[in-house]
């Protein structure tokens, strides 16, 4: 399963020198969508069996948020690792996990649907594609369907859902908020000290920003889009008003 | 020219997206052709023709009958080589998320995500949750680009153009790796709040379930749909398919009333494109202030039952 570290979801984020990227200097933790991902993997685990493999394309920062999934239960970790990973585009990220994990086995490649920093929502179905694999996504549910077969759920819009079945090996994005997270317990915790994880250099694999095909220019302020008028008044006052102009202005 | 890849509804329609990304294509400058995919012959091809496009490209095949990215994808590659366009336009549903970025690498293209505006050769799309935006290009300014368009950035038209030319062309996907059901609906009342014309909110700030009952009498009085943000769908205290948002629906209506709603970026995404915005919150500083056309800042348990009372003593 791929996950990302991404800043804490309250921290303060701030223009780095470069403009194209927010300052190093906060707090980390694992992108929310992939902790339902691993969730998952680590759900399918308890009902299947198998091996649960967590994989990060990451600063050396982000060898903390593999530690946390062998916590909670991943079997191995690989940390992809270089100074230059932040500056990786969704293409070069899926290069990295393909070239990481190539010669190894896996049934089920498992994503969040998107990161909370960059949300290319990208690399996962990137990876899918590079790796010559079928790919689901926004997944509810897995269901194992015969011998190399899995049925899934997948959330379409409107409020409609789907099942397809596919053919394993297949890269799957799951949908946040399918499962209730669990935390690493402290023997969890202790466990993971001793849990293989092993370190794989950008370098190594031939990775690094000359691969992107998207290039970040600048970060800017969102432009404030409108110029609000405020309703004053009592609460009484406030919804005469507010009923005048729905009526007029509107025009309902 | 630029091209945009049209997604329909199941029920044979346009998506009102895909006029959306007709309308940012339209502002590129350069002519504009759709592509169309489909099974058999509909009238669809005839009213795009009258989108205000240069061209409508369609692509016919029985194995179109149902989505599934891989045949798309194999159909757009053919589709895109015959065409040679200078970008790909997309609409941001979650269909193109599917297959989008399959189409691209495939392609050894870019595709830029979420766009919701131009600055020269460059898109602007949101990052870090909509806290910051970004400028971004391509790396190679030789490559095709392909981008996919936030929905509710760009006014979809509907324009009374002349009719374009349709040109077939032909495709060959091989059978797909999936095997695809139809998609069905899980809740019996759910409903596609992205066509309802006027919806109306809740969110965190009405405390209690039991308190939805106010919101409910509002959208009654106006004639809406009553929609929650997440934390409201995640409670229970109404269904999942009623949630506004990046993980819920993204909708654009006329009127969009938030009773009670902070405006977390997630859920601003999902309304932002409303025509008209009104917010009901006791914070003068919560964010939904900043995309609302009219703010009261109050208590709602006030507000609320009173506007209620003022719409239904003279309606409209």
């Amino acid at each position: 399963m791929c996950l990302k570290q991404v800043p804490a979801k309250d921290a303060p984020l701030r223009l780095a020198a470069d403009q194209r990227s927010i300052r190093e200097d906060v707090a980390f933790e694992i992108n929310e969508p992939d902790a339902f991902a691993l969730e998952t993997g680590l759900r399918l685990k308890e009902a299947h069996g198998g091996e649960v493999a967590a994989i990060t394309v990451g600063p050396a920062r982000a060898s903390q948020a593999l530690r946390e999934a062998l916590a909670k239960g991943a079997d191995r970790a690989i940390h992809v690792t270089g100074d230059d990973a932040p500056r990786l585009d969704p293409y070069a990220a899926a290069e990295a996990i393909t070239r990481a994990i190539a010669g190894e086995k896996f049934d089920l490649i498992l994503t969040g649907l998107q990161s909370d920093d960059a949300g290319f929502g990208q690399t996962g179905v990137i990876v899918a594609e590079l790796q010559g694999a079928p790919h689901a996504t926004i997944i509810m549910q897995i269901e194992p369907a015969g011998a190399d077969r899995v049925r899934v759920k997948r959330e379409l819009e409107g409020g409609f859902f789907q099942f397809v079945e596919l053919p394993t090996p297949a890269v799957l994005t799951i949908q946040s908020g399918i499962s209730k997270i669990r935390y690493a317990t402290l023997m969890g915790i202790k466990q993971a000290k001793n849990k293989p994880l092993t370190t794989v250099t950008l370098e190594e694999i031939g990775v690094n920003p000359s691969l992107n095909r998207q290039v970040v220019e600048k970060l800017f302020a969102p432009v404030k889009s409108k110029g609000t008028t405020m309703i004053e008044g009592g609460a009484k006052e406030q919804a005469a008003k507010l009923a005048d102009i729905l009526r007029h202005q509107i025009r309902l | 020219m630029n091209l945009v890849v049209i997604e329909t509804k199941s029920a044979g329609k346009l998506n009102p997206a895909s006029l959306e990304t007709i309308a940012a294509a339209r502002e590129l400058g350069a002519p504009v052709a759709a592509v169309l995919l489909e099974a058999e012959e509909t009238p669809l091809a005839a009213e795009l023709a009258r989108q205000g496009v240069e061209r409508v490209l369609v692509a016919r095949h029985p194995a179109l009958a149902r989505y599934s990215p891989d045949v798309w994808v194999q159909s757009l590659v053919q589709v895109i080589g015959h065409a040679q366009p200078k970008r790909v336009l997309l609409p941001h549903s979650y269909q193109v998320r599917d297959f989008a970025p399959q189409l691209a690498t495939r392609m050894a293209a870019p595709l830029i995500a979420d766009v919701i505006g131009f600055q020269g050769e460059g898109f602007v799309r949101p990052m870090y949750q909509g806290k910051w935006s970004a400028e971004v290009r391509a790396a190679n300014p030789e490559t095709i680009v392909f981008a996919t368009i936030q929905i509710g950035a760009f006014r979809g038209q509907p324009a009374a153009g002349t009719a374009a030319p349709i040109e077939l062309v032909t495709v060959s996907p091989s059978p797909s790796l999936l095997t695809a059901e139809a998609p069905f609906q899980e809740a019996k009342q759910a409903v596609d709040l992205s066509q309802a014309a006027i919806i109306v909110a809740a969110g965190r700030g009405i405390k209690e379930p039991k308190n939805l009952e106010l919101v409910k009498q509002l959208a009654d009085a106006l004639g809406g749909e009553l929609a929650a943000s997440r934390p409201i769908c995640d409670s229970g205290w109404l269904p999942m398919d009623r949630q506004i948002g990046s993980s819920g629906q993204t909708v654009a209506p006329k009127l969009y009333v938030a009773v009670g709603i902070s405006g977390a970026i997630q859920h601003l995404v999902g309304m932002k494109g409303s025509r008209t915005i009104v917010a009901i919150n006791k914070d003068p500083e919560a964010p939904i202030f900043e995309v609302a056309d009219y703010g009261v800042v109050g208590n709602l348990f006030e507000v609320v039952p009173e506007l209620v009372r003022a719409l239904e003593s003279s309606p409209a």
